[in-house]
């Protein structure tokens, strides 16, 4: 089973949507021995930072995701998600999980493109990946692969080994971060057709060790 | 770099994916469900529907049909027409929307737009504008005005000065149609496309008036928009989408080339 945290973070019908279309039971909770006895787990999310945080701390679930990156169990952000693993964010100045060090920033608002055409936030759409590290989850993706992207902040991670590939918004941003067994995502694979739908299934199928 | 969309507009009538030119005279062309799952596969960024049952009794049936689609495809859509409240757009995202688009209601109450914001995300919330060209005025100092209930009525309002107020008021994207281009094949309206674009920081989608790929690539370039509603040209089988962004990208547009 794979549990799908739900912390008042927007709807999660779409990850739930995906998961169970790929073959794979899942169910959406915030019950923590739900989550624990989980085989892995899945931390979407949209929305603010600080009301996630805050929602993830009365709930109790901000230990029970630090305790699963130390037990070992596989574990995919998505989005908002993502940016909650890191230490700080500077959307609402709000404090952390601080599963990777770093922080989550803005985009600058007068960013441009290469050719210089003004770029808006948010980074709505499609967009690619470069720099992709070799990993079990990313290992189906094609060159021209892209995903769904919607979002005003990403996670910019202090170590480079942290980064897994990266997007270019008139600047280049840590679009998939992760070590051991958390991989986590800027864009949503959910909402991302085939090559969002593969990453997920070598998630629901990864035995990390 | 970030790639242009190009997203099929379904007008939906009582379950069943209906055409019209300028809003009048609409004719049965499929299942939206079906469609869907066939634009899907082509490689579509993207999927708009538009539910214009006239009878609110009817309405229950477009849920249906945004549940089966939801079930189905695996890249975002939203859901306009006849949106009114915060209740009406939470049924829409529940049963599987990415975004909801609203339209005349918000031009009548323009709480609907920060209500929805705060409640279900900016993301979330499309606002829809019908325009008409009317010339330039101390009133309607932009030209274009705003206008509802499927083009029928003029409501004294500045287009610019609507897309500029709703942006503030939280909304996430524009869907900008021109009642002047709907339906005519002739073009977008690429001089209204530019000027709302140049001036909001949210992403706008050109609608109205496309009818061969030549069409999106202006508006995507002159036109400065985001991304690009079709309808006909791809509904009566004239374009595929792929020979759409083969064309895009032979003139040097960004697409997404793989799905």
């Amino acid at each position: 089973m794979i549990a799908i945290i739900d912390y008042d973070a927007g709807n999660l019908a779409s990850v739930e949507r995906a998961v169970s279309y790929l073959g794979f039971k899942c169910i959406v909770t915030n019950d923590i021995k739900t989550i624990n006895s989980s085989e892995r787990i899945i931390f979407p999310g949209v929305g603010a930072a600080g009301a996630a945080m805050n929602s993830l701390k009365r709930l109790g679930l901000d230990s029970i995701i630090k305790q699963t990156v130390i037990d070992g169990k596989p574990i995919l952000g998505i989005c908002l998600g993502t940016q909650i693993i890191m230490k700080y964010s500077e959307e609402n100045e709000t404090p952390c999980l601080k599963i990777i060090d770093g922080s989550v920033k803005a985009f600058p608002p007068d960013i441009k493109s290469k050719d210089g055409g003004r770029l808006k936030i948010p980074h709505m759409g499609w967009n690619g990946l470069e720099n992709i590290k070799k990993h079990p989850v990313l290992s189906d993706l094609h060159e021209d692969d892209e995903f769904y992207f919607v979002h005003g902040y990403y996670p910019n991670p202090n170590d480079s080994e942290h980064i897994l590939g990266t997007t270019d918004y008139g600047i280049s941003f840590a679009s998939v971060i992760g070590f051991n067994n958390i991989i986590a995502t800027q864009f949503h694979p959910e909402k991302s057709g085939r090559p969002g739908l593969s990453l997920l299934k070598n998630f629901c199928m990864w035995n990390y060790s | 770099m970030l790639s242009k969309r190009i997203i099929p507009c379904l007008d939906v009538r009582e379950g069943r994916t209906t055409k019209g030119i300028r809003f009048e005279n609409n004719v049965d062309i499929g299942n939206p469900v079906e469609m869907a799952s066939f634009y899907y596969e082509a490689g579509a960024d993207e999927l708009v529907f538009y539910d214009i049952t006239a009878s609110h009794e009817k309405r229950n049936i477009m849920i249906d049909v945004v549940r089966r689609v939801a079930e189905t495809i695996f890249i975002p859509f939203s859901v306009g027409g006849g949106i009114r409240d915060v209740d009406d757009m939470r049924n829409v995202l529940l049963a599987g929307a990415e975004k909801v688009s609203v339209n005349s209601a918000a031009v009548k109450n323009h709480k609907i737009i920060s209500q929805g914001a705060e409640i279900f995300g900016s993301q979330c919330i499309v606002l829809g504008m019908d325009v008409k060209h009317v010339g330039e005025s101390v009133k309607i100092p932009s030209g274009y005005e705003i206008v509802i209930n499927g083009g029928r009525k003029y409501m004294g309002i500045d287009a610019l000065k609507w897309a500029v107020e709703a942006q503030k008021l939280g909304a996430g994207e524009i869907c900008l149609n021109s009642i002047d281009a709907d339906g005519t094949q002739d073009g977008y309206e690429l001089k209204l496309t530019s000027l709302i674009s140049e001036n909001v920081s949210i992403p706008v989608i050109a609608s109205g008036g496309a009818g061969k790929p030549e069409h999106l690539c202006e508006v995507l370039t002159k036109g400065k928009a985001d991304a690009a509603l079709i309808a006909s040209m791809v509904h009566y089988g004239t374009y595929t989408v792929s020979e759409i962004k083969t064309y895009l990208d032979s003139c040097g547009v960004k697409i997404r080339k793989s799905w």
